[in-house]
């Protein structure tokens, strides 16, 4: 990585990566300041749709947009939270002052927000076929993971990278999402375009293989730029 | 102006003189606009990475996660600078924070997070140690009780910034008078004007 060496008691990228993951992990048990206002989001959301879309069930492409949406905007209030403790208690400094390699912190913080959206999803997928969808969840429910999971990484990955650029500004719950909104649509469209026909009535139980290999190859480009421009972004 | 190892600079000034941004610039957290900076022989910013981890920064803030214990956050830079957790214990014990360690950073006084960070500050044995104001909120028993790990006795590299003039000479090998940014003078505390130092506070 530019400007970032070991030294002789440098921990390792993936060690300083666990440090920092297990300190995030720690400091959401802590104060659940992140995860309970995802869940309350997505739920109070499915809910307001129960209602206002003024159906008992939906199916197919229409749930496949309502479960999409709604957890990619929850997944904003996670992102806009993100590196906010860094910023605020020091903890950009206190890692800057380490002999470590900087992009611990991108793999770190991406694991961490992975993580919040899988337990995000494993309470508002349920929620979600409780309240709005028609069809059963349970045999598409295997696709379904693997292309949340996809998703995820995408949310993951653009997530950490526009939560470190906002958290450098004032605004820094208005420009997360003016940034990482559109940087997200792709993944947003083949999330739902791969959902759509696991949740149709009759629909086949595993996604379409275009979609996900196009999920895929985006978390795969967007892995490797976050990569490749993190180190700046924590320059001064 | 050189710092020889083992010597302590004081920097003095005013508020908004610049102390804080040198020590900043001298913890490679910040690019200097001009001129050189040299920190154990490395060229900043070109050569940061070869510097840290082996300078202590004592600033403003502690560096410590509030909702966090001083164990933990003490455990947590371990892991970072890849020191092992006896370490953790010893400097507890140092800063006589080994029976508090367990409860959240928010929940201590000011004097026990600044022994925490001073702890945090000498946790990986650092061979240049940049303090700014250190002993803020120390009582007395508390400022004997960090002195040898970064009063002069430490026998590290120090630069320390201080808004009290009398208690910082005492302390210096030299002195750096700062105004707006720039050095108004360097000199030996034996030979500091007494009408340049008022100088720089009025």
């Amino acid at each position: 990585m530019p400007e970032t060496r070991r030294e002789e008691r440098s921990p390792g990228t993936w060690r300083t990566a666990g440090a920092v993951l297990r300190k995030d992990l720690l400091l959401e048990l802590r104060g659940f300041d992140t995860l309970p206002a995802m869940v309350l989001f997505a739920i109070v959301t499915f809910v307001i749709f129960h209602f206002g879309l003024n159906q008992a069930t939906i199916e197919g492409q229409e749930a496949a947009g309502v479960l999409t949406v709604t957890l990619l905007f929850a997944a904003m209030l996670g992102i806009n939270r993100l590196f906010v403790a860094e910023r605020e208690q020091g903890g950009f400094d206190a890692f800057l002052l380490a002999p470590v390699d900087r992009s611990a912190l991108l793999i770190a913080k991406a694991a961490a927000l992975f993580l919040f959206l899988a337990v995000l999803e494993l309470i508002a997928v349920p929620a979600f076929a409780l309240l709005l969808l028609g069809p059963s969840l349970g045999p598409p429910l295997p696709g379904l993971i693997a292309v949340l999971a996809l998703g995820d990484v995408a949310l993951a990955v653009i997530g950490t990278l526009v939560s470190a650029i906002a958290v450098q500004t004032r605004a820094r719950d208005l420009i997360g999402p003016i940034i990482g909104l559109p940087l997200l649509l792709p993944a947003l469209i083949a999330v739902a375009r791969g959902t759509g026909p696991l949740l149709a009535a009759h629909g086949s139980g595993a996604p379409p293989g275009r979609w996900v290999a196009i999920l895929a190859l985006y978390d795969v480009v967007f892995a490797l730029l976050s990569y490749a421009v993190f180190d700046f972004l924590l320059e001064d | 102006m050189q710092v020889p190892a083992g010597a302590t600079l004081a920097v003095l000034g005013r508020n908004g003189a610049g102390k804080s941004t040198l020590l900043r610039i001298l913890a490679t957290l910040l690019r200097p606009h001009a001129g050189e900076v040299t920190v154990l022989g490395e060229r900043l910013p070109a050569r940061a990475w070869a510097v840290r981890g082996r300078i202590g920064l004592l600033a403003h803030e502690p560096l410590l996660y509030r909702d966090l214990s001083g164990r933990e956050n003490l455990g947590y830079h371990a892991r970072l600078h890849g020191v092992p957790p006896a370490r953790v214990e010893q400097v507890l014990d140092a800063v006589g924070m080994r029976e508090r360690a367990d409860e959240p950073v928010r929940q201590l006084s000011r004097g026990m997070v600044q022994r925490l960070a001073v702890g945090r500050t000498v946790l990986h044995c650092p061979s240049v140690l940049l303090l700014d104001e250190p002993l803020a909120n120390l009582d007395p028993a508390a400022t004997g009780l960090v002195a040898p790990l970064i009063g002069r006795d430490s026998g590290l590299t120090r630069v320390i910034t201080s808004h009290d003039p009398r208690a910082a000479l005492a302390e210096a090998d030299l002195v750096l008078g700062l105004a707006g940014g720039r050095a108004a003078f360097v000199s030996a505390p034996d030979q500091v004007d007494p009408a340049a130092v008022e100088r720089l506070y009025a």
